[in-house]
């Protein structure tokens, strides 16, 4: 028995294999509306980003995010931590959950340095990246959108900047947080995208929503 | 729809996100072998049915995913206290064996039978 | 064109903008700001329906919610119709269509109206329940027809063109109504920093100030209104919802408003900017605290032939007078109970037509509008009430007579006044509906002469809804509940900006209590004295009720239909209670009331659903190769939520031309390119848990019925997973990833179910467990090669040495497939040779492509998951909750060999397995079923005999859970449970079936091909 844990880096080479994000699917079956002038939301996916679940004790976690990210773990419940460049971010899911997201990539050398810091800790670190996708909700009318779609209270005073929750959102479940005044970011599993692209499709025709598209390749 | 204070998240929530799990503060026998077929039969299918103060268990299911309890007024639907996995409820339902209050609601329990029918 | 009842000047509406509009297939023209009700009033229509049962003819009654009778159909086609809208309600917009919802072929020409006049004494209360009920099975034709004539409205036969929607709200301070009370409530809320939502359903925001003759502040009580709603209007905390009905008041303060945003516009929503705005929308509010600023009903008084059109309620009246500059009428008898219902008289009067006679029931009516209509001049007739209407199409005149109310009698003559219109006012009911739904139980109030709510907390009737009715004591009662639904919430004391306006307090006289006018004749005799106009229900049904034993109000309602369907009792449910009581010889309080359910008015199902329609209405959830399956040609199956291919046809050439393979051809196919060559199955959608912890194998252990103790790492194993019960209820592979380190999975229906049940044992039973569960199933998708060909394919594309021996069945390994790194499993679900790789997710559409660029020549066939059942059954591997259903233990399917009765832990389910109910040897054992006659493919469900001469009912002893066509076996077989099944092997049992066909099988072992699974391993 050399180690415990099976860590396994299953990102591909980008250049070499065709990856499909979460959202291949909708946009060549419901199209991609461009954003227009007067479009009052513009929704884009932020794909193929490494999203790493972390449980364990939040002391002991927390040691180990600032000695190899420089990142503090969110310690109150519903918050979120973003870097200063916007480029890693922890947010909490569960007294012992917490979702780190770094950019497209880096997932299994931060699983390792971690795993390296925490050592003999009781902790878990599940790459699930491939399995969700971050979607933005940018313009005026994102929180209408939002108001149609989850039960949950997005108005400024009960969403500041900062938090993050899990909960329903139409008919399915997603992770909804506000990492700066000007976006939302929806977390979506995989396999629920499409329904959801479709929805926020529909429920943002009003407010001639649009969608953007950036470059699959990370830099 | 019932809205619940999760004790993990700190914060109210819709119903939605919840899943209820029956009757809370039943443990499993530690050691089930020593059981009669008849207590594991209570311990397995039967449950309390209270008109009035109820301890149930529940989970957020699409939030925290812990479990947790609830205190419930069965007849108001009032969620009188939420506490997290291991603690004691604070609420419990009075006994109700003599003394004038039980009188008192049990006449008040009669009335709420018969006028208690929704239109 | 011209509209007979239109004064010149005067009313809310606006004379510049006229509008033409059908009802009946006529037309005729009203102005901007109409109602259709007071557009019809003004074009003097009386007739706007027929009565439900007795299809009597019937006018506008009311001004609003509460109306009974012009309850219309809308719409000019088949896509726009909609039913059950009160004229009352709906604004009148250019080119608006309307019909009677009852009355066929029309209200005016009504054939019904003959087969009323009829059955009507044919017709007593429960006349439904004691004719249509039987025989049982007419009921449907019956309903047919009664819902024909009935005229309960049609719903669209066309896809509707709008667009619904739902919005989440949520606000410190819910205040539904804003009349005067509510006005006031949100002013003090909003001004104490709560975020305050505050609806109206009008179409003008203002309530009773829209028509009241009081001065406010020194201006008119309509200008200070509009005054308040501005200010509301600019503050930062407050929305306003004008148009928004609250409907349901749900548990918590969850309230549901329906929001018409285009209604008052057209028949469809006109589209902007190139996108359709949303017609109506449900805001489904989450409150801290509620102020119902809901206001009072008046009840009309009950006397004979009081539903002839030109009956209406007294303050009706003053409302079509004061805001739409509509008289109904030439000549007016008011018949009151009270001071308050004088205006309607003055009105009438200053609007320049005749006022009959003034008929109170009072013996000594005083106060400030009393006063008033004697200076005008007005004859006021005391101590008496208009005891019957008289007319048929219209009101005629009004028999005046003296009434003891105490005795219930008329004294002395009759006197007869000619009239076309009576408005009667019999006093006020308060809305208590939305309370009502919370459970507040109403109480009567002896000083109101009426039901108000009791106390729930954070829930406030204010003003006309607690009863209190004075303008000045409303704003004030308003402003107290604003302040104290806020302070409630910890917000601080209003300013005094939020102070009540200057409002002189009316000197009012008391009211009397009457609501059945007595007649010369008794109930029973006398002619039809109504009390629910909607539901056609008399006072005289109400007393044959009383007499037929039905003591308890709920059961007078339900016998006589009183207080049904959309009306809610809305008009009139008091007073019917009052009749009960005096039938019954008790009071009012001793009688009791009916409570109301949600919905207060129609909702139509647009709102209900919102956007949870057509490709919306469920979530579709698809793997990462949905589009490759799509272009192939796939059928789907739902297996939950997942669209899975189901079979994947293929163009087949026949004689007559090439067609699409059925689905028996295709499986066919399918199966035998699994057996014969390499088939791949798209498996991405099994649940997938990663299970990580010092305690991981221990927790396995005690959730599993097997052993995991001794599973190395780079090793699969089989488990089964029981509830406590010893019931299966899952099962499927998992893998040793590492010491510490597990990949879990479950069926495709059962992931989140199972991960919640981990987390279930492992948080509420053993904390201690160092172990902790993430869901993967989207992470990875999973690919399922399998045939004897797979290894030749996967080698082609795989650095993973291939070996038998290497790479052993139920081994896993890593490596890269087509590049991607990669997790191989060498486990078979279908018997074959097999591997099911995982990817992750991203890269499942270049894997899947790569194989099938290697695949042509060991002709790789993609295959649903219809042969996979086809494949996995004849091998009898069960599929759960098809194959078991929750009372099914491991030892019923034969499966012992997955039980470790020797573990040290006393595993899930385990206790259960020794009860000696599952013990049993007679239980349901999971065997195989080989018809004798091979063509035949037995009914999935079919029922079980050993005898099948057994006398009906003949004993059933089990029945078949999954059956198929076998391609190998080029016979139909099948798996089922039959009573001590496993000791029955080699017997016959018998099918008998529906057409009478008794179909004979021999009971088998499950294993149908390959028995000894030599295959698998090859």
């Amino acid at each position: 028995m050399s180690n415990p844990v099976n860590v396994y880096d299953a990102r591909a080479d980008h250049a070499v294999v065709a990856a499909e994000s979460p959202l291949a699917y909708s946009y060549a079956s419901s199209g991609t509306p461009a954003p227009a002038r007067h479009s009052r939301v513009v929704m884009a996916e932020r794909a193929f980003l490494g999203h790493l679940i972390l449980r364990g004790g939040a002391i002991v976690i927390d040691e180990a995010l600032r000695e190899v990210l420089g990142l503090s773990l969110p310690g109150r419940p519903n918050t979120l931590t973003v870097a200063d460049d916007g480029r890693y971010s922890v947010q909490w899911l569960s007294p012992d959950e917490w979702l780190l997201i770094v950019p497209g990539g880096e997932e299994f050398a931060v699983e390792g340095k971690l795993r390296q810091a925490l050592g003999e800790s009781h902790f878990a670190i599940v790459s699930v990246g491939g399995g969700q996708t971050v979607i933005e909700l940018s313009g005026e009318a994102a929180r209408d959108v939002l108001m149609k779609s989850t039960a949950y209270d997005v108005h400024p005073h009960a969403f500041p900047v900062g938090k993050g929750v899990t909960t329903c959102f139409a008919k399915t479940n997603v992770i909804l947080r506000r990492p700066d005044e000007a976006r939302w970011e929806i977390i979506v599993r995989r396999s629920f995208a499409d329904y959801v692209y479709r929805w926020l499709l529909d429920a943002g025709e009003e407010y001639g929503i649009g969608v953007t598209r950036e470059s699959h390749h990370e830099a | 729809m019932f809205h619940i204070y999760c004790p993990y998240c700190e914060e109210h929530r819709e119903e939605e996100e919840f899943h209820p799990k029956g009757q809370a503060h039943i443990a499993r026998p530690d050691d089930p072998d020593a059981c009669s077929d008849e207590e594991w039969g209570d311990y397995l299918f039967f449950r309390d049915n209270p008109r009035g103060i109820h301890h149930e268990l529940w989970v957020h299911a699409v939030g925290c995913r812990k479990f947790f309890n609830i205190t419930r007024h069965t007849v108001s639907y009032e969620i009188l206290e939420t506490y997290k996995m291991g603690a004691q409820p604070q609420v419990t339902a009075a006994p109700r064996e003599t003394g004038e209050a039980h009188g008192a609601e049990g006449r008040a329990d009669a009335k709420d039978i018969h006028e208690g029918v929704r239109a | 064109m011209n509209q007979p009842n239109r004064l010149a000047q005067g009313g809310r509406i606006d004379r510049r903008q006229p509008l033409s509009f059908r009802f009946n297939g006529q037309t005729y023209q009203g102005y901007a700001g109409d109602t259709l009700a007071s557009a019809l009033l003004a074009n003097g229509v009386d007739l706007v329906n027929r009565s439900f049962k007795y299809s009597r003819p019937r006018g506008i009654v009311a001004a609003g919610a509460e109306e009974p009778n012009a309850v219309v159909q809308l719409g000019s086609t088949p896509a726009t119709q909609v039913p059950n809208v009160r004229a009352t309600q709906q604004a009148l917009y250019d080119g608006l269509e309307a019909r009677s919802t009852n009355g066929w072929p029309d209200a005016q020409r009504d054939v019904m109206r003959w087969v009323g006049k009829l059955g009507g004494p044919f017709m007593p209360p429960g006349f439904y329940y004691k004719t249509f009920m039987a025989p049982d099975s007419m009921w449907m034709t019956y309903e047919k027809a009664i819902r024909k004539t009935a005229g309960l409205g049609s719903s669209p036969t066309a896809a509707d063109p709008d667009r619904y929607d739902h919005m989440n709200q949520h606000c410190d301070v819910l205040v539904v109504g804003a009349g005067p009370a509510g006005l006031s409530a949100a002013l003090a809320a909003a001004h104490a920093g709560a975020r305050v939502i505050l609806c109206d359903e009008q179409e003008e925001m203002g309530g009773s100030l829209l028509d009241s003759r009081a001065q406010l502040d020194d201006r008119p009580a309509a200008q200070w209104a509009r005054e308040t709603l501005a200010t509301l209007a600019e503050m930062d905390n407050v929305t306003l919802l004008p148009r928004t009905t609250a409907n349901g008041y749900h548990d918590h303060h969850f309230v549901t408003l329906h929001e018409r945003r285009t209604e008052h516009l057209g028949e469809t929503a006109v589209s902007a900017d190139g996108h359709r705005p949303v017609r109506s929308r449900m805001h489904r509010v989450r409150a801290g605290q509620v102020v119902l600023a809901t206001g009072a009903h008046e009840r009309p008084l009950v006397y004979a032939h009081n539903d002839v059109p030109g009956n209406l309620l007294a303050g009706a009246v003053s409302t079509y007078i004061r805001r739409y500059g509509v008289v109904p009428g030439n000549r007016l008898v008011l018949s009151t109970s009270n001071d308050h219902a004088y205006r309607a008289a003055l009105d009438w009067q200053e609007a320049g037509r005749e006022v009959a006679a003034i008929v109170d029931a009072r013996d000594a009516p005083e106060g400030d509008v009393v006063e008033r209509a004697r200076a005008a001049g007005i004859r006021i007739i005391t101590g008496s009430a208009v005891i019957e209407a008289k007319g048929s199409q219209r009101v005629s005149a009004a028999r005046v007579a003296r009434i003891d109310r105490e005795a219930f009698t008329v004294v002395g003559q009759v006197e007869t006044l000619a009239c076309d219109t009576i408005a009667s006012s019999g006093g006020y009911s308060p809305v208590i509906h939305l309370a009502s739904h919370t459970g507040a139980r109403p109480v009567w109030d002896e000083s109101i002469l009426g039901f108000v709510p009791t106390t729930v907390a954070g829930v406030h009737a204010a003003g006309g809804a607690r009863g209190v009715y004075p303008l000045n004591a409303v704003l004030a009662d308003g402003l107290d509940t604003g302040v104290r639904a806020a302070t409630a919430l910890g917000f601080t004391a209003a300013t005094p900006a939020a102070a009540s306006p200057h409002c002189e307090a009316p000197d009012e006289g008391p009211a009397c209590a009457l609501f059945q006018v007595p007649h010369e004749k008794s109930t029973l005799r006398a002619p039809k004295q109504f009390v629910d106009l909607q539901n056609d229900v008399t006072a005289g049904a109400i007393e044959v009720a009383t007499r037929e034993g039905f003591e308890s109000i709920e059961h007078v309602k339900r016998y006589t239909a009183m207080g049904f369907g959309t009306d809610q009792g809305k008009l009139g449910n008091i007073n019917g209670m009052a009749i009960a009581a005096r039938c019954l010889g008790q009071s009012i309080p001793e009688t009791g009331t009916t409570v109301f359910r949600p919905n207060y008015t129609p909702v139509p199902f647009g709102v209900i659903v919102g956007r949870h329609c057509r490709e919306l209405f469920d979530p579709a959830r698809y793997t990462p190769l949905q589009a490759w399956h799509e272009a192939n040609g796939a059928e789907f199956e739902d297996v939950g939520q997942w669209k899975r291919p189901w079979y994947f046809p293929r163009e087949r050439r026949t004689a007559e031309g090439t067609r699409l393979e059925t689905m028996h051809e295709a499986v066919v196919r399918e199966c035998r390119a699994v057996r014969e060559g390499v088939g791949i199955l798209d498996a991405s959608t099994l649940g997938k848990i990663d299970i990580q912890g010092a305690d991981a194998r221990e927790f396995l252990g005690r959730i599993y019925t097997n052993k995991w103790q001794k599973l190395a790492p780079g090793r699969v194993r089989y488990g089964l997973m029981c509830g406590d019960d010893g019931m299966v209820m899952d099962d499927g592979t998992t893998s040793c990833l590492a010491e510490n380190h597990f990949l879990m999975t479950t069926t495709t229906g059962n992931a989140a179910p199972v991960l919640e049940w981990l987390e279930l044992w492992h948080q509420t039973e053993w904390p201690e467990l160092d172990v902790s569960f993430t869901s993967v199933t989207d992470h990875w998708a999973t690919m399922t090669l399998t045939g004897p060909e797979a290894r030749k394919l996967l080698a082609e594309l795989t650095d993973i040495d291939l070996d038998r021996e290497a790479f052993k069945f139920m081994d896993w390994r890593e490596g890269h497939v087509a590049g991607v790194p990669a997790r191989v499993f060498r486990i078979s679900f279908t018997g074959e040779l097999a591997f099911e790789i995982n990817v992750q997710a991203h890269y499942a559409m270049h894997v899947w492509k790569a194989l099938f660029a290697h695949g042509d020549k060991y002709g790789l066939t993609p295959y649903g998951t219809e042969t996979m059942h086809v494949l996995r059954a004849e091998k009898g591997f069960i599929i759960v909750g098809q194959d078991t259903d929750g009372s099914v233990t491991p030892e019923d399917l034969g499966m012992h060999w997955a039980i470790g009765y020797d573990k040290p832990f006393p595993w899930i389910g385990k206790r259960a397995l020794t009860r000696s109910d599952t013990r049993r040897e007679n239980r349901k054992q999971l065997v195989g079923l080989r018809p004798k006659d091979p063509s035949v493919v037995l009914e999935e469900g079919a029922q079980i005999v050993f005898d099948p001469d057994h006398a009906i009912p003949m004993p059933m002893v089990g029945h078949v859970t999954s059956s198929y066509y076998s391609p190998t076996l080029e016979s139909g077989f099948a798996l089922a449970v039959v009573k001590g099944g496993h000791q029955r092997m080699g017997e016959s049992v018998y099918l008998p079936m529906a057409d009478g066909r008794v179909h004979e099988a021999e009971i088998v072992g499950t294993q149908f091909v390959d028995p000894k699974g030599e295959r698998q391993h090859v």
